[in-house]
């Protein structure tokens, strides 16, 4: 976050776009109502960003690739609702009800990933036909009723570990081991590479469909955890759970600057994007907005946000074309 | 000095047309190996086959003295083959040193060890004096500076032959000349080169040896001392002119000019072009790839932006933008057609009716006449000699690259357009098709149309232009009348160096 040498002020602020927004957005709270800053109030909306959070660092694998999934609503739905289903039938336990909710992740991902890789279906089309799917199988499954867990699932929502919400811990622990698997390992800088240029990934001999397919599964894993969490907090699962929230969750990457062309952004980004959001509800909430003006604000604040990913991307395609003719000697 | 690489035969035919045949000749070990031939005279094919991606029909190639049949691009690499592409191969969103690591990088418990990665980058680069760190970012480097980083990519996997395949085109002249520099550099630690360009005093300059390449065979070799540029251009042309063109229509007398480009400049791209064309004229303009000929297009057009200049149909000004030319009477046949010209799965006829289709709405409710639609789009079909069983119901892309060609033209022809501006109008195309194509443009001409005709083929124009406009990197070197058509003269202003 430091002017680079030659670096104009305009260009700085569209490069950090997300965090003058941020910015922008804490001053007019705090201005609003001092309280907003308390370290309750903060602590509280990091834990409920988890939620989207979490989903949103799966979305960046797949819009790292020039991919798009809009599945991840359903799968926040179905993966907690067989869970459900199995700590009740076969009496497991929650954290073994975690692992059922990720393994319905995996097998959701997996879904999404043959079609698109091996069918070579587009993927915007895949995952909405995916997204009616598996949310149609959880609704038929539960005949459209609300699912009530089992006490022990809130207990373990609501737990703590060294006095830190469990919610903040999965979504830290998933920020950290997804921005090491991206930075720092070889598949991940080659995910980069994809996203960049998909041809010259080929040519250049890697991977392209194992690396295409293996973000699908991050992705739903993400939000079978996502949703868990979640739901564990409530202790009920609604039919409606998750309905529309593969908007939320794309918004919160792109407001954490992954472009939708691929190539570019971070996990922390979408930790950024995601407690951006959750900052902007909460604080509408807090200072006693209009609940049904509240979706206003949060589309402009998506709409700025790629207006300014359009902008990047421009200033892009500006660099690298073609030129026939020197421009000028430097 | 032994060879490195030896041809011997080497031969492909694609459906019977032989794209190269009979190639033999050696790439001497540490020396440049200038190959220079026109479009079309099978230079990438022969790449393409060192390269792997294309399988020899016939023929052996003998990699430092050991057959080598390469099935993939991987093996070509793993022989210690590399090739400088004029499109880079580079990922933009990564550093020089992940470029360079791409689809192997070192480890250390599981994470990639940026250290040693840090190391031999700064190591690689070092050698080809390039002073940048090895963490910047490639999309923040020079067009020459990421040149450098694809030839250190080369280095860095150990190649010991590059191959140069108009290395020059997006540089400047400085840049350029740091590039020879660096091939120097390269040929002096023991790598052999093969250099292919378009610029001829370049070749001359580079290279040991010297080959020409035409229709496919290899017509002229030897050192480099004793090949002038005079005797390059020679023996690139070659061929005399066939029966392949149509007999010129007769023209109408006295028609205006139609389009009147002045000075017309876009930075980075052309220079002060002016052109006009009039009716009942053919004018051809030639070029090398990269010349800016399609560029020139896309302005005269309206499809891309020009600084300064003016551009006039029929002396109005217009407003920018393609619609107002179309209003105007122009049309515009790009050289892309798979992308920007067809609707590939739609019928024929609908593609056919695509630019003219609000002529066909009548009142009162602006509803299409199918009728009227069906009469007329049957009539181009007839006129063009399309090959189509019925083009109201057969996709467009059932048909061959030939027949494709003329549904672009002929959906512009429904519109009888003024001013028709075609830009390799028979790319890809066989003989015959090419012959009705051509035909087609003489009979648009006879009617008064103007046409610009943009070719790579210099036979092509010869054979059908009334002018020809010759440019070189985005300026305008020459305007010459069919009476004074010369080969020679034509490609010496084509592969004329800027003055730089």
């Amino acid at each position: 976050m430091i002017l680079r040498s030659g670096e104009s002020v305009s260009d700085f602020l569209i490069r950090n776009a997300t965090y003058v927004i941020f910015a922008a957005v804490l001053l007019y709270f705090a201005v609003q109502n001092i309280v907003f800053l308390t370290p309750e109030n903060l602590s509280n909306i990091i834990k409920q960003s988890s939620f989207i959070g979490i989903a949103a660092i799966g979305m960046t694998f797949v819009l790292l690739t020039g991919g798009i999934d809009l599945s991840v609503g359903a799968v926040m739905f179905l993966a907690p609702l067989i869970a459900g289903f199995a700590m009740e039938r076969l009496g497991l336990s929650v954290p073994m009800g975690l692992v059922v909710a990720l393994g319905v992740g995996l097998v959701c991902g997996s879904i999404n990933a043959i079609v698109i890789v091996w069918l070579k279906v587009i993927p915007f089309i895949v995952t909405l036909a995916t997204m009616f799917l598996f949310r149609g199988f959880g609704t038929w499954l539960n005949n459209s009723q609300q699912f009530d867990f089992r006490d022990d699932m809130r207990v373990f929502g609501l737990s703590k570990l060294l006095g830190i919400p469990t919610p903040v811990i999965f979504f830290a622990l998933v920020a950290i081991v997804a921005s090491i698997f991206l930075t720092g390992t070889a598949f991940g800088r080659q995910l980069y590479a994809v996203g960049n240029d998909k041809e010259g990934a080929r040519k250049a001999g890697l991977g392209v469909d194992r690396i295409t397919a293996s973000v699908y599964l991050t992705s739903s894993v993400c939000s079978a955890l996502s949703g868990f969490v979640l739901i564990a907090q409530i202790g009920r699962l609604d039919a409606g759970f998750g309905e529309g929230k593969e908007f939320d969750v794309i918004a919160a990457s792109v407001l954490g600057g992954a472009s939708l062309f691929g190539g570019i952004g971070t996990a922390w980004g979408a930790v950024v994007g995601a407690t951006l959001i959750q900052t902007v509800q909460s604080g509408l909430s807090f200072t006693g907005v209009n609940l049904y003006a509240q979706p206003i604000v949060q589309g402009g604040i998506i709409l700025l946000a790629v207006f300014v990913d359009g902008i990047r991307e421009k200033k892009l395609i500006a660099m690298f074309k073609r030129n026939i003719r020197p421009m000028a000697e430097s | 000095m032994s060879s490195i690489l030896a041809l011997e035969g080497l031969s492909k035919s694609w459906f019977g047309i032989p794209a190269v045949s009979n190639l033999t000749f050696d790439v001497r070990e540490n020396a440049i190996l200038g190959l220079i031939g026109q479009n079309g005279a099978g230079k990438s094919t022969l790449m393409n086959m060192i390269g792997g991606v294309v399988t020899p029909t016939s023929g052996k190639m003998t990699w430092r003295g050991q057959p080598y049949a390469p099935q993939s691009a991987a093996d070509a690499k793993k022989a210690g083959i590399a090739f400088i592409h004029q499109e880079l191969n580079l990922f933009t969103n990564l550093t020089v040193a992940e470029n360079l690591f791409i689809d192997a990088f070192p480890r250390r418990r599981g994470l990639i060890d940026w250290a040693r990665m840090k190391e031999r980058s700064t190591e690689v680069l070092k050698r080809l004096a390039l002073d940048i760190e090895p963490t910047l970012t490639v999309g923040r480097l020079s067009p020459g500076e990421r040149q450098i980083v694809e030839i250190a990519k080369a280095l860095h996997n150990e190649a010991s032959l590059i191959i140069f395949d108009e290395p020059t085109t997006s540089l400047t002249p400085r840049e350029a000349s740091k590039l020879f520099d660096v091939i120097a550099t390269l040929k002096s630690t023991g790598c052999s080169i093969v250099y292919i360009s378009h610029t001829l005093g370049d070749v001359q300059k580079l290279a040991d040896d010297i080959a020409v390449l035409r229709d496919g065979q290899l017509v002229d070799q030897g050192s480099a001392k004793d090949f002038p540029i005079s005797r390059m251009i020679r023996s690139m042309i070659g061929r005399e002119l066939g029966g392949f063109f149509p007999p010129r229509s007769q023209r109408p007398e006295n028609v205006g000019p139609i389009l009147t480009a002045k000075k017309i400049s876009q930075p980075g791209v052309v220079k002060d072009i002016s052109l006009n064309v009039h009716g009942g004229e053919i004018v051809g303009l030639f070029g090398l790839m990269g010349a800016g000929r399609s560029e020139l297009a896309r302005i005269l057009f309206g499809l891309d932006v020009h600084a300064e200049g003016e551009i006039t149909v029929s002396s109005t000004s217009l407003a920018p933008g393609p619609q107002a030319r179309i209003a105007a009477g122009m049309a515009f046949v790009s050289e892309n057609r798979r992308d920007e010209g067809l609707m590939l799965e739609a019928p024929i006829a609908d593609n056919l009716a695509l630019v003219t289709l609000s002529q066909f709405s009548k009142a009162p409710f602006s509803l299409l006449d199918f009728q009227k639609l069906r009469n007329r789009t049957e009539n181009v079909k007839n006129e063009l000699a399309i090959q189509a069983r019925d083009i109201h119901t057969q996709p467009v892309k059932t048909l061959s690259g030939g027949n494709q060609q003329k549904v672009v033209i002929g959906k512009w022809h429904l519109a009888k357009p003024r001013l028709f501006i075609l830009d390799e109008p028979t790319r890809g195309v066989d003989v015959g098709a090419k012959y009705e194509i051509y035909s087609q443009i003489q009979r648009m001409v006879g009617e008064g149309s103007g046409i610009l005709l943009i070719s790579s083929e210099l036979e092509e124009l010869i054979g059908m232009a009334d002018r020809i406009v010759v440019m070189n990197r985005g300026e305008m070197m020459g305007e010459i009348t069919s009476a004074n058509f010369d080969r020679e003269n034509i490609l010496a202003l084509a592969f004329q160096e800027s003055a730089a």
